[in-house]
C-alpha cells in the first residue's frame, strides 16, 4: 500500500509531465467507460489537468446507451401479474417512452433489484408459478454474467427464467465513433474491466487502422493519472499504439473462458444505442439454442410506440459530440431529480457526474 | 456498471468460493474463473470473480509509483 504522501507525490509528478507536455493545442481525450467518469470526476482530476487537455465521456455508461423500446418492453413484462423482473439497481429510474420501472414498482409490479444475475435463478426457483426475466444490459464485463446464469439455468432445469437482452461491445462502438469523425478524439482511455475480459487484442484496430493513441486504465486516480501522461506521451510523439497501464487485472489475453461461456450463449448482432441508432455487429444475441431463454421470443407482450424526448441530446453527448454543458436541457429541464435522458438518471451517466460535480473545473 | 473490486479467495468449494473483500465475506461464483487458487487476490463483479489479480504486476506498479516521489520535487 502507499502512503498518503506517496500518493500525492506521483500524481505531483503525473501532473506535471502533464502540463508540460499538453502545449498550446487543444488535446481531447475520451474516457469510455462510466466507472471511469465517476472516478475522474470523484478524483477531481478534471482540475488537475491544464484548460487544453479535456477529457470527455464515451459511450461506455449501459444505461445510457439503453434505448427506449428495451424499457418500453421491460415496463409492459412488469405489467404482467405473472412476471417477476430482476435488475441491476440503476436501471430502475430510467425513463421509458411514458413510465419507468420506479414507477412501476411503485405501483405494485414484482421488480427485484439484485446484486448478481443468479439470483434471479434463486428467486425462480422460489417461484415456480411465475416467470421470472432479468433485464441483461451491460458490456463484455457484465455480458459473460448473464451468459452464465443461463448455462446454470440450463444446467439446473429452471424453465420459468428468462433474460431480455440488451448487452453492448465496447470495440465495434469505438469503431463507428472514429469512422464518423465529426468531432475526433485524440486518444481513448479504455475500460480496464471490460478489456479484463475481451484482453487487448480488439483494440488493436485503435493504432493500426485509425492511428489512435489508446491505454488501457485502471480506476485508482493514480491510474487515471498514469494513462493520461501515458497517452500525452503518444499524442506528442505522433506514436499512436495500444498501452496497458492496467496489467494487474488485464492480461493481453483476457480472461478466455468468460470469452467462451459468452460465445456458448450470445452471438455478435447488430443493436441499438439511445441517441445513436442501430450499429453494426454492436450487440449480443442469444443463439438460437438457447431461445427457450428468450423472453421476446417467448413471452407475448404488447409494447407501447416508443417515444424519444424532442430536445435531448444522450445521443450527442454519449458520443463526445456535445459536452454536457452545450446541451439546451442541462440542468434547466433536465436533472438528476427529474431527469429527459439516460445520461442524467445514471449515477455514471456523463449528465449526472458534470451536474453533480460542477464540470469539474472549480474556478478558485 | 463496471464496478470490480479485489476480494481474497479463502474458501473453494468446486464453483463457488467465499471471499474477503476488505474484511467483508461473501460467496461468489467462479463459473467465469475455475482455475482460481485458494489465498489467490481475484476481482469480483456482481457475484463472479472474472479476473486474476496478478500480484507481481500489482508490485511493478507500486514500486513504480514509489520511485516517482525522487522527482516529485525537482
Amino acid at each position: 500500500m502507499l502512503t498518503n504522501e506517496e500518493v500525492k507525490k506521483a500524481a505531483d509528478f503525473f501532473v506535471r509531465e502533464i502540463v508540460s507536455l499538453a502545449g498550446q493545442k487543444p488535446i481531447r481525450i475520451m474516457e469510455v467507460c462510466g466507472t471511469h467518469t465517476v472516478a475522474i470526476f470523484k478524483a477531481g482530476i478534471r482540475q488537475l489537468l491544464p484548460t487544453t487537455v479535456e477529457l470527455v465521456s464515451g459511450p461506455g455508461c449501459p444505461v445510457c446507451v439503453t434505448p427506449n423500446d428495451f424499457l418500453d418492453a421491460a415496463i409492459a413484462y412488469s405489467k404482467q401479474p405473472e412476471i417477476i423482473i430482476t435488475t441491476f439497481g440503476d436501471m430502475l429510474k430510467v425513463p421509458g417512452s411514458s413510465s419507468s420501472l420506479a414507477q412501476e414498482k411503485a405501483a405494485g409490479a414484482d421488480i427485484r433489484i439484485v446484486y448478481s444475475p443468479l439470483e434471479s435463478l434463486e428467486i425462480a426457483t422460489k417461484n415456480p408459478h411465475k416467470k421470472v426475466i432479468f433485464l441483461a444490459v451491460g458490456f463484455e464485463t457484465t455480458a459473460p454474467l448473464a451468459a452464465a446464469t443461463v448455462l446454470m439455468a440450463e444446467k439446473e432445469q429452471i424453465s420459468n427464467f428468462y433474460v431480455l437482452s440488451a448487452h453492448k461491445l465496447v470495440p465495434p462502438a469505438l469503431r463507428v465513433l472514429l469512422a464518423a469523425g465529426n468531432r475526433p478524439v485524440d486518444g481513448f482511455l479504455l475500460p480496464g474491466h471490460v478489456s479484463a475480459i475481451i484482453g487487448m487484442k480488439p483494440y488493436d484496430f485503435l493504432a493500426k487502422e485509425f492511428a489512435t493513441p489508446a491505454v488501457v486504465a485502471g480506476f485508482e486516480p493514480l491510474d487515471i493519472l498514469q494513462s493520461i501522461y501515458l497517452l500525452l506521451k503518444q499524442i506528442q510523439r505522433k506514436e499512436p499504439k495500444l498501452d496497458n497501464q492496467y496489467g494487474r487485472v488485464v492480461p493481453v489475453v483476457g480472461n478466455p473462458i468468460a470469452c467462451q461461456r459468452l460465445n456458448e450463449v450470445y452471438q455478435v448482432a447488430d443493436a441499438q444505442w439511445r441517441g445513436i441508432g442501430i450499429l453494426k455487429d454492436s450487440g449480443l444475441a442469444l443463439r438460437e439454442k438457447y431461445r427457450a431463454f428468450d423472453a421476446l421470443k417467448n413471452l407475448p407482450v404488447t409494447v407501447e410506440p416508443t417515444k424519444e424526448h424532442k430536445g435531448c441530446q444522450c445521443g450527442q453527448v454519449l458520443t463526445g459530440a456535445l459536452l454536457p454543458t452545450e446541451c439546451p436541457l442541462f440542468g434547466e429541464i433536465c436533472k438528476p431529480e427529474h431527469p429527459v435522458g439516460s445520461c442524467m438518471v445514471s449515477v455514471e451517466g456523463t449528465c449526472a457526474a458534470w451536474y453533480k460535480y460542477g464540470a469539474g473545473r472549480w474556478q478558485g | 456498471m463496471c464496478l470490480a473490486v479485489p476480494g481474497k479467495i479463502i474458501d473453494k468449494q468446486d464453483m463457488l468460493a467465499t471471499v474477503d473483500i476488505s474484511g467483508v465475506q461473501r460467496k461468489v461464483s467462479l463459473m467465469l474463473l475455475p482455475e482460481a487458487k485458494l489465498g489467490e487476490f481475484v476481482l469480483i463483479h456482481a457475484g463472479f470473480a472474472v479476473q486474476t489479480i496478478d500480484e507481481e504486476e500489482v508490485k511493478k506498479t507500486m514500486e513504480l509509483f514509489k520511485e516517482l516521489e525522487q522527482y516529485a520535487d525537482k
